[in-house]
């Protein structure tokens, strides 16, 4: 249990405070850099709770393809970032308050003030339902069997998403020199390769 | 739970589609330059044999839910979807000759329409809020981009990223809605939902439907979700706006039809007074906004709101026979809209596309076959007897005063009464004006038979107005048998 509890506290301070430097942090990249370790250490609370496949998932899908994304956007496009920070004083009383509101919920709901009740009537027997077992084999056995057909439709829309991407952005510029990779290995080397006898003193 | 080959018969239709949007893409990215034009007619080719595949599969009587109900297939669903996959077909026949001229023939045009046809196809047949879900944004998605196809107009860009934004909010209302159903009832699937729900829900329950409602309502554009619709129909391609006014709403109407019957049967009561308001909303807008409009396009745009509105007095009237009023509706509409898109694709002066009403002066005298043929759609669309028009407003308001709903069908007679003037001031215009140039003659023989097809069925619909009444009846008896 102490090394679980401790395990918690490290995630959960490295989180806050990589929270706290992807805000601050005066260069983007580093902010990019910060939100993935964010996305980490929240894989590692994930793991803790059991929720193996959400852990992954964040891994995955925002470590390896968001963040990169990111990080291409910060790097790639010349955005201008000490004009985007100029807000920051204006728009600090408006976060603050609503950073007092959430935190007040949050000691609401801690403090125990209002009663959480179990779930009733259909949503009850929803949860019964659910069999026990690891989160990752379980999503994959629902996903192929009784939900197969959403899966195969979700496929469709993606495959939609890509085609939408190639021809709303793709142009097929012209000169353009592409390596032909069959004429490169069809040199010899009798054609490319010569040897010449070059004199002394005299050069080519 | 597995399921075999024969098992999923019904959902035969959608896995040919899909493989055969897939084959054709591989197929256009390997014949690289001219692919568009032979893609375009396979595509054709695909829709009409899914069109009978469908009839093929169509279960006789009854309703069968397959993919662990995730999927329902009865004759309600293979009458839409054969509309859908005609309407389709006719869209990208349309495109061919615009695409060429515009220099915007690619080979992703008609794979993206047969995608959106797949989805529309899936949003008609889905039996559950989640499916119901997928198949719309996979029509929605493929619609934006072919909103955008022009990229190089940034009229087209904008209708693409105008339709793609309010687009997302809608959806995230159905899906805010579709979640509180869930959380207030504890199942998304609509046979569940039609049992456990009753005439009193629980307030949740009513915001959900509500907030469903708000999504569907804004993918019919009817008012007052209908503020994409005159901007993307007049910035995205002609041949795309034809293509939006038709199938698409089909598919929108059909599945709202079925959500509202099947999981919400119970809730008339409740979903009764807000398509009422819809209703009278999109009628009136639909009447009175028209009127300023001078780009055909915008008031099409316009027109096709104000129709969608005589469609839901049908809905509202939460009988069968109002159900299947709305059928009749939409089929007509279908057809008189893309007879008189076919004529505004025409709407060519020495190689340009020009999309005023003024545009069309004299056109009697130029063209008068034409003009002859954009008067029927005009006369039909103001519900002028004996053509089709009339029918489909006479079948709604007829249901209307059935189930007692007389200020709603009274509005609709007033609106469809100013309606009258823009559709009349355009056969004014043909008939009574003088010709300024002339406009283009060679327009593809696609398009004019595409127009002669519509002016015979919506002039002589009569003739065969009580078969189609009678399909529409069988196929809401299906869709009600439970």
């Amino acid at each position: 249990m102490v090394v679980q509890a401790l395990a918690f506290y490290a995630f959960a301070a490295v989180l806050i405070s990589a929270g706290i430097m992807v805000v601050v942090s005066k260069n983007p990249v580093h902010s990019v850099l910060f939100l993935i370790l964010c996305f980490f250490n929240a894989a590692g609370l994930f793991v803790m709770m059991g929720a193996e496949f959400l852990a992954m998932i964040l891994v995955i899908v925002y470590v390896g393809a968001v963040a990169v994304l990111f990080l291409f956007v910060v790097m790639m496009l010349d955005v201008n970032f000490t004009e985007l920070r100029e807000g920051f004083a204006r728009y600090l009383p408006i976060g603050l308050v609503i950073g007092v509101v959430l935190l007040i919920e949050l000691i609401v709901l801690v403090s125990g003030a209002i009663p959480i009740g179990k779930a009733s009537g259909p949503v009850a027997k929803a949860i019964a339902k659910q069999p026990s077992g690891h989160n990752t084999e379980m999503i994959g056995r629902l996903l192929y069997t009784d939900y197969f057909y959403l899966f195969q439709a979700a496929g469709m829309v993606l495959l939609v998403a890509m085609i939408g991407a190639i021809v709303l952005t793709h142009r097929r510029r012209d000169g353009v020199r592409r390596q032909s990779i069959a004429k490169q290995t069809a040199r010899k080397s009798s054609e490319s390769i010569r040897v010449v006898d070059v004199k002394p003193g005299e050069g080519l | 739970m597995g399921f075999t080959f024969t098992e999923i018969m019904p959902a035969w239709p959608e896995i040919f589609l899909a493989c055969a949007a897939m084959g054709l893409l591989v197929l256009g990215v390997f014949m690289k330059t001219g692919a568009a034009r032979s893609i375009s007619w396979l595509s054709v080719l695909a829709l009409v044999a899914t069109g009978i595949l469908e009839i093929v599969v169509v279960p006789d009587g009854g309703r069968v839910h397959i993919f662990n109900q995730l999927f329902v297939a009865d004759v309600f669903t293979t009458f839409v979807k054969c509309l859908i996959l005609g309407a389709s077909a006719v869209g990208i026949i349309m495109s061919l000759g615009y695409n060429d001229r515009e220099d915007i023939a690619r080979f992703e045009f008609p794979i993206l329409i047969l995608l959106a046809t797949l989805g529309m196809m899936m949003m008609v047949s889905a039996a559950d809020l989640i499916s119901l879900y997928v198949g719309l944004e996979l029509q929605s998605l493929s619609l934006y981009v072919i909103a955008a196809f022009r990229r190089d107009s940034v009229k087209s860009s904008e209708a693409g990223l105008k339709y793609f934004v309010l687009g997302a909010l809608a959806s995230g209302m159905l899906l805010y809605g579709s979640s509180m159903i869930y959380g207030f009832s504890g199942s998304t699937n609509f046979l569940q939902l039609a049992k456990v729900l009753d005439a009193d829900a629980s307030a949740g329950i009513i915001v959900g439907l509500v907030f469903v409602m708000v999504g569907l309502a804004f993918k019919i554009s009817a008012f007052p979700f209908h503020m994409w619709t005159p901007d993307v129909y007049e910035g995205a391609p002609t041949p795309v706006t034809a293509f939006f006014a038709a199938a698409p709403k089909m598919a929108a109407m059909a599945l709202f039809i079925s959500v509202l019957v099947g999981p919400f049967g119970n809730l008339v009561a409740q979903w009764q007074q807000v398509l009422v308001l819809i209703a009278i909303g999109s009628m009136l807008l639909g009447g009175f906004a028209a009127i300023t409009q001078s780009n055909i396009k915008r008031l099409l745009a316009y027109s096709s709101i104000g129709n969608m509105g005589y469609a839901l007095i049908g809905l509202s009237a939460g009988t069968k026979d109002g159900y299947s009023a709305v059928l009749i509706y939409m089929s007509i509409y279908l057809v008189m809209t893309v007879g008189a898109f076919a004529v505004v694709l025409c709407m060519r002066r020495e190689g340009r596309m020009v999309e005023e009403v003024k545009d069309l002066a004299g056109l009697s005298k130029t063209q008068p076959a034409m003009a002859a043929l954009m008067a029927l759609f005009m006369f039909s669309m103001a519900g002028i007897p004996p053509l089709a028009g009339f029918f489909g407003k006479f079948y709604v308001f007829l249901a209307a005063i059935e189930a007692k709903l007389y200020i709603l069908a009274i509005i609709g007679v007033l609106a469809s009464v100013v309606a009258a003037y823009y559709y009349l001031r355009i056969v004014m215009t043909m008939y009574f004006t003088e010709p300024v140039e002339d406009l283009d003659r060679n327009v593809g023989p696609e398009l004019s038979t595409i127009q002669a097809i519509a002016g015979a069925f919506v002039l002589f619909f009569i003739l065969f107005a009580e078969p189609v009444v009678q399909m529409t009846n069988q196929a809401i008896a299906s869709l009600t048998s439970g």
